[in-house]
């Protein structure tokens, strides 16, 4: 039977307005949690029961969208993957995602994550582009060949690693985590023959060897996406190359 | 169009100097920074001091090698030790995993997700303990054998 007893829980909500507020501020709220709750559900509890002003960022509901990635007790998740009582039976603390700036209250700002993601070319990229005029062949590949990529395909770009990410909180020219996974993710992919294209990418001061394994990316990462085991395994690629032992990929085209 | 005001949160030395409910691998992320850091600063000092043989002879030489055997300076002689013991091993360490050897090959996610921070943990639980029996026999030497 499950429990449906309700307990009073305080929610410590960090409020910022930019167009009333010249600093950040925290205000706490009073929340009737139940078995099962969200951190999610407990913030629209707070804007329809104490302040309807509060904003934050939201979708699916269900952890694919990747909108409502925040800081709760410390530690960056998404709040509608995140039941309360899970966290803690005595107290919540709600703040938004670190390392980037702040719209406003829980809303960060994504698009430097979004543009160092585009930076390192997230698609599959074929030395001979007229390959898509022609679409008289597949790209065959076999099971091994999709799981050698297929478990860094699942990112849903929430953030929440960029925010965990040590090197992120002091540098900020670093590409992070979220894309440097992905840079590995099309390098992985048996029809992509991009690597020579992001090499430069990867390589740069701030680049792929600014990782030094503060491994919390992997611990946030609500899909398994595992980005820290993703970057190690394309500087692999990187110490490879450049010793000349770096695998070339067939072209994946089957002939039929 | 008006321009975006934001609030900065980028935690800067914050982010990797407090600890909060980070795993042991973001500590020994802290760590070897930190002794890198110091072992910079020695080396540095090193080379200044040793260049003073060079330039002031002997008699520059021979008081100041008297005052950097005091106590003090034990300390600090210590302190250096301990962070070439930490940054050399847990260096090993970072290598071994950069090389893709302790992370393990890409697998399909089923929750509760496993991560290669799994699969490494043994390695740097080994590395913490050799690092601290080398500290332990190095303040043996240091403070105890000298």
């Amino acid at each position: 039977m499950s429990d449906t007893s309700f307990r009073n829980i305080p929610f410590t909500v960090f409020r910022y307005n930019p167009q009333t507020d010249a600093t950040p501020h925290v205000e706490t709220y009073t929340v009737k949690v139940q078995s099962g709750m969200t951190v999610l559900d407990g913030l629209h509890q707070i804007k329809s029961d104490h302040d309807a002003s509060l904003s934050w960022r939201y979708s699916c509901r269900m952890g694919v969208c990747g909108s409502c990635g925040m800081l709760i007790n410390g530690r960056a998740m998404l709040a509608c993957n995140t039941q309360i009582l899970d966290v803690s039976t005595i107290a919540i603390a709600v703040a938004p995602l670190p390392n980037f700036p702040v719209i406003r209250d829980l809303v960060p700002d994504l698009e430097s994550m979004f543009v160092r993601h585009k930076e390192i070319k997230p698609w599959i990229i074929r030395k001979d582009e007229s390959e898509s005029d022609r679409l008289d062949r597949e790209y065959s590949q076999s099971p091994e060949q999709l799981e050698a990529y297929l478990q860094f395909s699942y990112c849903i770009k929430c953030g929440c690693c960029m925010a965990a990410c040590p090197t992120m909180a002091t540098d900020a020219e670093y590409l992070g985590p979220q894309p440097l996974a992905q840079a590995y993710r099309y390098e992985a992919d048996s029809r992509d023959q991009g690597f020579e294209e992001r090499k430069p990418i990867l390589d740069k001061d701030s680049g792929l060897f600014s990782c030094h394994y503060g491994s919390e990316c992997s611990v946030v990462c609500p899909k398994g996406v595992d980005p820290a085991k993703a970057i190690q395994l394309m500087k692999r690629q990187m110490v490879l190359d450049l010793i000349g032992l770096r695998r070339k990929k067939c072209s994946g085209l089957h002939h039929g | 169009m008006a321009e975006k005001k934001e609030l900065d949160r980028r935690l800067g030395i914050k982010g990797w100097a407090l600890g909060g409910r980070w795993g042991f691998e973001r500590y020994l992320y802290t760590l070897h920074r930190i002794t890198g850091l110091g072992l910079v600063t020695y080396f540095l000092l090193h080379i200044l001091v040793t260049s003073t043989r060079a330039f002031g002879g002997r008699a520059i030489w021979d008081p100041l090698m008297g005052t950097l055997g005091s106590g003090f300076f034990k300390a600090g002689e210590f302190l250096v030790f301990a962070g070439f013991a930490i940054h050399g091993l847990n260096g090993i360490r970072l290598i071994l995993i950069e090389l893709g050897i302790a992370t393990g090959k890409a697998i399909e996610p089923e929750y509760p997700y496993p991560t290669s921070v799994g699969n490494q943990r043994p390695l740097a639980i080994t590395v913490s303990i050799l690092a601290a029996v080398l500290i332990v026999l190095g303040a043996y030497n240091i403070f105890i054998a000298h």
